[in-house]
């Protein structure tokens, strides 16, 4: 039997999740409650254009501008609305200062809260029991498990975003990254250095 | 609601499980989930208080046994059920099969209360989170309730929602950054180099 003929009589078994939803939007379709063009717009823009790499044009900037810098830390919404960056889950940005002796890192222990228009859709562990339970009770231990070393002598701020301000961390400026401009530097940030389970 | 979602502080879950490369969606029906759940939000259908809400009700065994996406189809299709858009029957004959939907509301929306009109506390206050237990939505975490912390940052009055997951018209309030040393919440053995920042409406505070 060919493999056309093996698809065609037994098609990929369907999942029961993915029979539940298959079956909601198709309700939802045929009541005219959603329209699948516009949701497919939205969906399209997470997928391909809403992503880390805005918020890490704005820690470049950051790190290259002092004045923007201090924008940033003073009213993230509109510091990073000068980038063209805002909408949903993104009306209220916090970006919060990586210094020698302080370490950030952010965390939404009742949902999965995340600055959409600058960091994108949240990766699964963010949104998982373990990281929610265990980042606001031993994050030094789970940081290291992690493979973030933070030093005994460096404080943790832990950021539990329970209400509408949506954090990011601004990280320390690797050291030798002196004749890198801002584009050079961007590629350099990541999205974990950025909600703070990482260092560069 | 002291619900599964809820889950601030809790042991047992081993360490984080993280996955090298992954995609936005991984597979076709995520991405269809997070586009019908936007889409409720563009059509008007609930609020992001009432969604919540709606997947905290969930019954905790299928809470923690399932994806983050998996919460939202639950959390969605139980809101349009709730408000007469689909039934039950029907979710299920077009699933072929069963279609696990929430728990019902067990607490409606507290007093509104009077409005607040300014601020309470300031930055450098000492507060302590009133020892409330809702039966319905709230955001005030378990782990903080009856703790004391500082005050770090007053942030703008928006709707409560508390109110707001239950019905319209939720009154505004400002909210606050309350930092907290990690050894008031989890003892004397807790990192003393470790504060936890939690963000509360002023509702969920009182002087210390």
């Amino acid at each position: 039997m060919s493999a056309h003929d093996d698809d065609h009589h037994h098609p990929a078994p369907v999942s029961p999740v993915e029979a539940r939803a298959r079956a909601l939007e198709e309700l939802l379709v045929e009541k005219g409650i959603l329209r699948r063009d516009v949701v497919d717009a939205i969906v399209h823009a997470y997928e391909n254009d809403i992503g880390p790499m805005n918020a890490a044009k704005v820690v470049a900037r950051a790190w290259t501008d002092p004045a923007y810098r201090a924008r940033l830390l003073a009213d993230g919404t509109a510091a990073i609305a000068e980038l063209g960056f805002g909408g949903a889950e993104g009306e209220h940005l916090r970006v919060v200062e990586n210094t020698p002796a302080v370490h950030n890192v952010v965390v939404c222990t009742l949902c999965s809260c995340y600055p959409w228009p600058v960091l994108g859709l949240p990766p699964a562990w963010y949104k998982s029991a373990p990281y929610r339970a265990r980042m606001v009770r031993e994050p030094r231990v789970v940081l290291r498990e992690m493979g973030c070393d933070v030093p005994d002598a460096v404080e943790i701020r832990v950021w539990d975003s329970s209400a509408e301000q949506r954090y990011f961390v601004l990280p320390e400026r690797p050291a030798g990254t002196d004749g890198l401009d801002e584009d050079a530097l961007a590629r350099l940030v990541t999205r974990d250095a950025m909600i703070g389970t990482q260092r560069p | 609601m002291d619900g599964i979602h809820d889950l601030g502080g809790m042991d047992g879950f081993g360490p984080v499980d993280v996955e090298r490369d992954e995609p936005v969606f991984h597979a076709a029906w995520e991405r269809t989930v997070f586009g019908l759940v936007i889409g409720r939000a563009v059509a008007g259908l609930g609020g992001t208080d009432e969604f919540r809400h709606a997947i905290e009700r969930m019954d905790p065994a299928h809470y923690l046994t399932s994806s983050y996406y998996e919460h939202w189809l639950t959390g969605l299709a139980t809101l349009l059920v709730e408000r007469g858009i689909v039934t039950p029957a029907e979710l299920a004959r077009r699933a072929g099969g069963a279609f696990p939907l929430s728990r019902p509301v067990a607490g409606g929306a507290p007093a509104a209360g009077a409005p607040v009109a300014a601020p309470r506390f300031a930055p450098g206050d000492r507060v302590r989170v009133r020892n409330v237990h809702t039966r319905g939505h709230t955001r005030c975490p378990r782990y903080v309730r009856g703790h004391a912390g500082i005050v770090v940052r007053v942030d703008p009055a928006s709707p409560v929602p508390d109110v707001a997951a239950h019905a319209p018209g939720a009154p505004a309030e400002p909210a606050y950054g309350v930092r907290f040393l990690a050894r008031d919440l989890w003892g004397d053995d807790a990192d003393e180099r470790t504060t936890v920042t939690v963000d509360l409406w002023d509702r969920y505070l009182e002087a210390p």
